[in-house]
């Protein structure tokens, strides 16, 4: 039995440690089961889910940049059908919270998704994706209006019983103005934050090194943008707040809930170390340990300033 | 699929900078097939951030070897490796070539550095079947032979060889293909294959590529690097999984 408590919660979450792996960057979990023991994660977020398949933006779709990466992968899914049939059972043979993501092109779209899938008792949580920086419709153009930000948060909760958690964009002037409409309309925590709109151009051709034109950055060249922006909405609105934005190990982890973070997503660094989030939670162990730490949670908004 | 730590053994320069890469891995060397690929950490650091996929060239025991040119950063830092130096590698990566069958002579079709994956290939092919090479490349010092048997070479610029690209050297000897039970196996530039796979489809040959395509993880998750299915309109292939060795009838360049 260890000697501190990683546990944390996030509104009525509970999560046994304060690491979930990011939504789009653990598909639905089986290629990810191949490098860790996914028993051990604190929870995972499902790939963003439509309600019917998407084929996604034709490539290229990502490229590298100075310490992150740009994606356009424009939401290539299964669908929800395909999720609850071919999916989930996969899911279901390991204990950890399951957070669907969701994606819409409208609000009711968003709606309907919630519908169908709240009576999946492996679901605990819907992560609702507002700032998808790379599909045409719905996305971001969603994610950078206060008052539809709301009318979704209330429209989902009003379907579910289940917890709601609403995925900010970092594309906006004060994210804090979208985690206190989160909060008005019933929503039950955020998560930010989603990626930066950004784009690469190649010199010779003159053409963008994505097909999308722009992209979603990823990677620890956002992490102080992401720390800053948590901060903000800590500082300002009472909302559990799950952090995300480049962390690449348990010190970016430890930032994270000093600022205002409850839990964390790893999600770019899946990609680079698919084992990373056992070493981090084996690590954050023992910096509690060094610390005196007995709860991890009192970490949570510690900072001082 | 593992993650192992293995150490550079050594680093060879052929022509032309391009250079090869001698890794000890025991667990990568005895499981990988031709075809397949690693992906590679070339540093901690985090610029480059991602790692770099690398087909496999060559095995030989414990060893492995991949081949590459100096592209961006990430080969840049590889060039300065030496000896006892580890490196994190992912691996073994995606589906290989199905080089076992009833055909004859293996056709092997390469565009620059898409001589990568042969050496190997030509290594396992079992040696009852007969190998013929086409090497090509814009200038003579594209052109890579490195582990290639029974070689015709193609240049654009004529400097070496037929003049004019791999695939009209092909079509140059179609009627010494046509008269054997063949199948052809093709890596390079996405507009050599395309070329190759119509070459192949107009004339009935069965015809396997290797593809590439940018991508972040590797084995599935980042979805990064789609490539059109020629069955299946409404959804795209990975090259990471389903690659990215495909047939070339499966899948639209």
């Amino acid at each position: 039995m260890s000697k501190v408590d990683l546990s944390v919660q996030v509104g009525t979450l509970k999560f046994r440690n304060p690491i979930l792996l990011a939504s789009g960057t653990v598909g639905y979990g089986n290629e990810m089961s191949e490098f860790i023991d996914l028993n051990k994660i604190g929870g995972i977020v499902t790939k963003s889910l439509s309600l019917k398949p998407r084929k996604g933006n034709p490539p290229q779709r990502i490229v590298e940049t100075p310490s992150g990466m740009l994606n356009a992968i424009g939401l290539a899914n299964v669908g929800v059908e395909v999720f609850l049939k071919e999916k989930i059972p996969f899911l279901k043979k390991f204990d950890v919270p399951l957070i669907c993501n969701i994606a819409a092109s409208t609000i009711e779209e968003y709606v309907e998704c919630t519908k169908i899938l709240t009576g999946e008792e492996a679901i605990k949580a819907f992560e609702i994706n507002v700032s998808c920086p790379n599909v045409k419709e719905g996305g971001l153009q969603f994610g950078n209006d206060v008052s539809v930000v709301g009318e979704i948060t209330h429209k989902v909760k009003a379907v579910t019983n289940k917890p709601v958690v609403i995925k900010l964009s970092p594309n906006v002037s004060n994210i804090s103005d979208f985690a206190k409409v989160v909060k008005a309309e019933g929503g039950d925590a955020v998560s930010a934050i989603n990626t930066l709109v950004g784009t690469a151009f190649d010199i010779n051709t003159r053409r963008p090194k994505i097909n999308n034109v722009t992209g979603g950055l990823s990677g620890p060249a956002i992490k102080p943008i992401a720390l800053a922006k948590v901060l903000e909405i800590k500082r300002s609105v009472e909302i559990p707040i799950i952090g995300i934005g480049g962390i690449m190990n348990w010190k970016d982890v430890v930032e994270f809930m000093i600022v205002g973070s409850s839990a964390v997503q790893l999600g770019t660094l899946n990609f680079i170390n698919p084992a990373a989030a056992i070493k981090i939670i084996e690590s954050l162990e023992q910096y509690c340990i060094d610390q005196g730490i007995e709860k991890i949670s009192g970490l949570t908004g510690s900072y001082k300033i | 699929m593992l993650i192992v730590n293995a150490n550079v053994e050594k680093i060879i320069e052929l022509d032309n900078q391009i250079y090869l890469l001698k890794i000890h891995s025991p667990e990568i060397a005895n499981t990988i097939e031709p075809g397949q690929f690693v992906n590679l950490r070339v540093s901690e650091s985090t610029y480059p951030l991602l790692r770099r996929p690398f087909s496999i060239c060559d095995v030989d025991g414990d060893f492995f070897y991949i081949m590459f040119n100096v592209l961006g950063e990430g080969t840049k830092i590889l060039t300065n490796k030496h000896y006892g130096n580890e490196l994190d590698i992912l691996g073994p990566l995606g589906n290989g070539f199905k080089y076992e069958g009833e055909y004859e002579t293996a056709v092997i079709v390469a565009g620059g550095l898409g001589s990568a994956p042969f050496p190997y290939l030509i290594r396992k092919i079992d040696n009852t079947k007969k190998i013929l090479s086409f090497v090509g490349g814009k200038s003579s010092g594209d052109v890579i032979t490195h582990g290639m048997n029974n070689i015709l070479t193609a240049t654009d610029d004529g400097s070496l060889g037929f003049k004019g690209n791999v695939v009209e050297l092909l079509d140059e000897n179609l009627e010494l293909l046509k008269s054997k039970s063949i199948k052809v196996f093709g890596c390079g530039p996405n507009a050599m294959l395309r070329a190759l796979s119509r070459f192949c489809i107009k004339n009935n040959f069965d015809c396997e590529i290797s593809t590439e395509c940018a991508m972040a993880c590797g084995f599935g998750i980042c979805q990064g690097c789609p490539v059109e299915s020629a069955k299946d309109k409404n959804k795209y292939l990975l090259v990471c999984k389903d690659g990215p060795v495909f047939n070339s009838k499966d899948i639209v360049l």
